[in-house]
């Protein structure tokens, strides 16, 4: 099937699916630790349209409440909490250089392609089309952990961490038309806690080696001084 | 007979219009980018004034100038006239149209500023020859990019006829599709730094030292000035067009009544205002990047490029 021949909300979703995908990738290439915030608070927004929007076009009803759980954890709390960590550290001036920003970029753009390749079969024994957007929802799991690999401060790893969640919450939305709300509830306060957790760690982080810089966790201090 | 002649006068008419309109677009933008400057705007016909002037003027060739000097101008208007042939402006299923496709149009594009890159370096003056290698360096990151979008709509539209794109676009209505979003915003991209606007290269500027599209054509006077100056603005123009009909094609004439062609012809005049507005909106705000910051804005343009593709094959082919 086309998708000129789907309804509306097909189209939409696909849409959304594919503008999930490219905010994945705008974070990848993002240096700076605000603005990663920024689009990782937009790619919430956009979790949470899809959510609403599948809502209304299946007519499910809890939905509605991931998609104001979304709204509410991943758009304002963690972005706010995140953003607020960063300004009183003082690193919103920070410019983490990519090693390789082509090299990670085209990485990501081969991660896309093996994660289709990987979904094809499922895709081809499937009936729904929505079926089509798992592909995108598992690059962009695959994204989140290159993000994690390719930077190199606390905050761009937890992003990427919450991103990875973001793509599960999405295959979840597409695939099986929500999960249950339980496990939905679990997954947000997990989520949650995470978030918390990671704010802890960032201030020992900080005041254990007086940076956010992972790579520093290699150097053991005694033989570096 | 007569209407295969009526078909190809319309053609040639369209071409005609494609060159004559393309200086006022380039007026209109330069009147809507200096009313959000605050600045005291020339009249919208001062292009047409500007290049009269400089047919009149009597051209200064260098001594050491070859015959590549002298012929560039011609050899580069005649190449993007002929690409503006190609792009249905007014009209679809156009016998110009039906001889040649989208390659066919890079290609002329790469023609054109092969020559233009060779009478930069023909003169040998130091500036020349920066801006050439400049404009050679951008435009092989940006040609990718480019036909990256432009395979994106092909491979939609199964045909790379331009015109038959835009007919297959048209006749299937209003359809979200996200791989036209992507290969919208690459093409805008790519448009933007082939044209020589900001953020890319600054049209307005001459000796300045991170110029691009003005530094090959410093040595250049008279008539030959004139000459690539329109041949620019043409440029500008098919970009233009290109975007405005082939992701919004609505209002484009497909029968070859007189009626039909007005309303194509208003309706691609008041896209391209709309666009110009917006490209004259975001040459406002923002500056002039790097030179070396260029092949990042390039490479995102082919990721987008490269996202459309993907998102046509993994989203929305058939199964």
């Amino acid at each position: 099937m086309n998708i000129e021949q789907q309804d509306f909300y097909t189209q939409a979703i696909l849409s959304m699916a594919a503008l999930i995908g490219l905010a994945s990738f705008l974070m990848l290439g993002q240096g700076r630790l605000l603005r990663l915030i920024f689009v990782f608070a937009l790619q919430g927004l956009l979790l949470t349209m899809t959510a609403a929007l599948s809502a209304y076009s299946l007519n499910n009803h809890h939905l509605y409440i991931s998609a104001g759980l979304t709204l509410v954890l991943k758009v304002m709390f963690i972005p706010w909490m995140l953003r607020r960590q960063v300004l009183a550290m003082h690193m919103n001036r920070d410019v983490e250089a990519l090693e390789n920003k082509t090299l990670v970029m085209l990485g990501g753009a081969s991660l896309m392609v093996f994660s289709y390749y990987v979904l094809h079969p499922i895709v081809q024994s499937s009936s729904t089309i929505m079926v089509n957007a798992l592909a995108v929802s598992l690059s962009v799991v695959l994204l989140g952990m290159l993000l994690m690999i390719s930077h190199r401060q606390a905050v761009a790893h937890v992003v990427g961490f919450m991103s990875i969640e973001n793509g599960l919450f999405f295959a979840a939305i597409v695939a099986t038309n929500g999960m249950p709300m339980v496990v939905e509830l679990g997954i947000a306060f997990d989520v949650l806690v995470a978030a918390v957790l990671f704010g802890i760690f960032f201030f020992h982080i900080r005041t254990s080696i007086d940076s956010l810089d992972v790579d520093r966790l290699n150097r053991l201090n005694e033989v570096d001084q | 007979m007569g209407d295969q002649l009526m078909t190809w006068l319309l053609a040639i008419f369209q071409t005609l219009l494609f060159v004559a309109l393309a200086p006022l677009l380039a007026g209109w933008l330069k009147w809507c980018k200096c009313h959000l400057q605050n600045r005291q705007a020339p009249s919208l016909l001062q292009p047409y004034r500007d290049l009269l002037k400089l047919t009149r003027k009597q051209p200064v060739v260098a001594e050491h100038a070859s015959w590549i000097f002298t012929r560039a101008p011609y050899i580069i208007f005649s190449a993007i006239v002929l690409a503006a042939s190609i792009v249905p402006l007014i009209a679809v299923d156009l016998p110009t149209a039906a001889i040649a496709d989208v390659i066919v149009l890079v290609g002329f594009f790469a023609f054109a500023r092969f020559f233009l890159a060779l009478a930069g370096l023909d003169i040998g003056t130091a500036f020349g020859g920066m801006g050439s290698s400049r404009e050679m360096t951008i435009s092989s990151i940006a040609e990718p990019a480019m036909l990256m979008a432009i395979f994106t709509l092909t491979m939609t539209a199964s045909t790379t006829n331009l015109s038959f794109a835009i007919i297959h676009v048209l006749n299937e209505g209003l359809v979200l599709r996200p791989s036209f979003v992507f290969a919208l915003f690459a093409l805008m991209l790519v448009a933007i730094a082939e044209t020589g606007r900001i953020p890319v290269d600054n049209p307005d500027t001459h000796l300045e030292l991170t110029m691009i599209h003005e530094a090959m054509i410093l040595e250049y006077s008279g008539r030959h000035l004139a000459l690539i100056e329109w041949a620019s603005q043409v440029k500008l123009m098919l970009y233009g067009v290109l975007i405005a009909n082939i992701f919004f094609p609505w209002g484009i004439a497909q029968s070859f009544s007189v009626q039909a062609l007005a309303h194509g012809l208003l309706a691609i005049i008041g896209k391209l205002a709309v666009l110009a507005i917006l490209l004259s909106i975001s040459e406002t705000l923002l500056a002039k990047m790097r030179l070396f910051r260029v092949q990042e804005y390039l490479s995102f343009a082919y990721l987008l490029g490269l996202l459309g593709m993907l998102s046509h094959i993994i989203l929305e082919a058939s199964r």
